[in-house]
């Protein structure tokens, strides 16, 4: 489905994504893991539009992504929840949904996309006339997620679900991706909570400084002595 | 008490939410620019003056009904915010921002110039004279309510415009996360030729209102300009409310300082309250905590 051919990519002067190679099918729910600035982010970012990579080619269903306009990556399907969430904060829950279903394509779903969000996530329907802002981290992920969904992608990108929530939360997050993937969409999240991730993707990628340096089925790497030593501290 | 109380001060102060109205239209129009380009059109009021000049035209000259008249005035200074984007502010978005101060700055005294050799240095007004309403001791020009009746109706179209619709949504949005709104699939660009255009349309309405009240001459700009820039200062730049209560407080000091003297000293004391004001607030009146 997601297709990146030796993407390399960064900011200004500083590089942050050396070549990067690695392919996501239809159905699959797959991992990047990796420590702080190995480039996950970078690579999430390249492949929504929010940066454009200085080589490389990125395909999405046989469509060439980068001949496309940034804002129009999200027409192909691809959705990106961005790291830290980035709601719009003085925005309702509502507002920040009906951002999501921006594009005229989504417009035109609007009702049905928001009853799928709301069955999802009732809390956000108990909530959707509250200042995004004023959410709980856990309820914010939740409205992000849900923003994101608004577009009906094929695929999701989650990056860093987790970060800066308590540790129920994160529990509650990770359930969700399980429940968002059993109804059909391939996600690719990026995580440094690497035990808790692959129990729910199917593979996974290492990413350090810029480069992929293991790739494999969630319970390889799980057993891998680089990964245990390294990631899971065991 | 009720010595102070007496039936000027009550004139004045109605005066004053009338002004205030058309101020807030005018802040509002500023306010949206700021808020989702980020760019300050110094040269807003002199776009109203254009606009002046268009009504002028349209109906005294070339003998054009109200009902086309004010419309096309309205299309017309949207057409020009539409061109001073694309001419001026595009190429300059990624300057610094003091660069696109002066940019606009130029097109403040272009724009005067301009008006100065196409239409003259002659006071101009449309002859028409709307009667005054009278209640009881107190008069109120019946332009006046109706201006402040019409910027009322523009701010409500625009407030359901911004709530209602997703790029009026957007607009809202824009000026709270820039980076990511290209993850929503709105192309920035596209919005912010819409809001450039919207910003015009909402000046060619107060050119509408104030040609209404006002001769129009080449400097008109400056008997408006400098208090509206210091409304959407003192309210918050890009804070909609803030501008709106801004703009009445402003009207009120202009119209209850005229009323111990002359309207001038109105606007000393507006000016010297908003100096204080920059000691005291100098994050705007309604300023968020970040």
């Amino acid at each position: 489905m997601l297709k990146l051919d030796a993407v390399a990519a960064g900011y200004g002067t500083f590089q942050a994504l050396f070549g990067t190679t690695l392919d996501v099918n239809a159905g699959e729910a797959v991992g990047v893991i990796g420590p702080n600035g190995a480039g996950k982010t970078t690579l999430m970012r390249v492949i929504s539009g929010m940066i454009r990579p200085w080589s490389g080619a990125i395909s999405m269903e046989g469509v060439d992504v980068l001949a496309e306009a940034p804002h129009r990556i999200i027409e192909l399907g691809i959705a990106h929840v961005p790291e830290n969430r980035r709601l719009f904060p003085r925005l309702t829950v509502e507002g920040n949904l009906r951002m999501g279903a921006f594009t005229p394509s989504a417009r035109a779903k609007f009702a049905h996309r928001l009853e799928f969000v709301f069955d999802l996530f009732p809390r956000m329907k108990e909530r959707r006339n509250q200042l995004a802002g004023t959410l709980s981290g856990g309820e914010q992920q939740m409205c992000a997620i849900g923003r994101a969904l608004m577009s009906d992608p094929k695929l999701l990108l989650l990056d860093e679900p987790s970060a800066g929530l308590a540790p129920v939360v994160v529990q509650q997050v990770f359930e969700l991706v399980q429940r968002i993937r059993s109804g059909g969409l391939t996600v690719l999240i990026v995580e440094q909570n690497v035990q808790q991730v692959l129990r729910v993707v199917d593979r996974a990628y290492l990413l350090e400084a810029g480069n992929i340096r293991a790739s494999g089925a969630s319970a390889e790497l799980l057993a891998s002595d680089t990964i245990k030593q390294a990631y899971l501290g065991v | 008490m009720f010595e102070f109380f007496d039936v000027y001060l009550l004139e004045a102060v109605i005066s004053g939410i009338l002004l205030g109205g058309v101020l807030a239209l005018i802040a509002l129009g500023l306010n949206l620019i700021f808020g989702v380009i980020d760019v300050v059109w110094i040269c807003y009021a002199e776009l109203i003056m254009i606009g002046m000049y268009g009504l002028y035209y349209f109906y005294s000259v070339y003998g054009l009904p109200m009902w086309i008249a004010a419309p096309a005035c309205i299309a017309l200074v949207a057409v020009l915010g539409l061109l001073l984007h694309y001419i001026v502010i595009q190429p300059l978005l990624d300057a610094a921002p003091i660069n696109q101060l002066l940019a606009t700055g130029g097109v403040l005294f272009f724009l005067q110039s301009f008006a100065t050799v196409a239409f003259g240095i002659d006071f101009r007004n449309l002859g028409i004279r709307l009667p005054v309403l009278a209640i009881g001791e107190m008069h109120f020009s019946f332009a006046r309510l109706l201006a402040f009746l019409a910027a009322l109706a523009g701010m409500v179209v625009i407030y359901l415009f911004m709530t209602r619709t997703y790029i009026g949504t957007a607009i809202r949005a824009i000026s709270q996360d820039r980076q990511i709104m290209v993850l929503m699939g709105v192309d920035t660009k596209r919005l912010y030729l819409v809001t450039s255009a919207l910003g015009g349309a909402l000046a060619g309405l107060a050119a509408c209102l104030l040609v209404l009240q006002y001769d129009v001459h080449p400097f008109v700009g400056l008997s408006f300009g400098p208090i509206t820039f210091l409304i959407v200062v003192l309210g918050g730049l890009g804070n909609f409310i803030g501008g709106f209560v801004a703009a009445f407080v402003f009207a009120e000091i202009i119209s209850l300082g005229g009323l111990y003297s002359d309207l001038e000293w109105g606007y000393v004391l507006a000016f010297a309250f908003f100096i204080l004001m920059m000691f005291a607030r100098p994050q705007g009146l309604l300023a968020r905590r970040s």
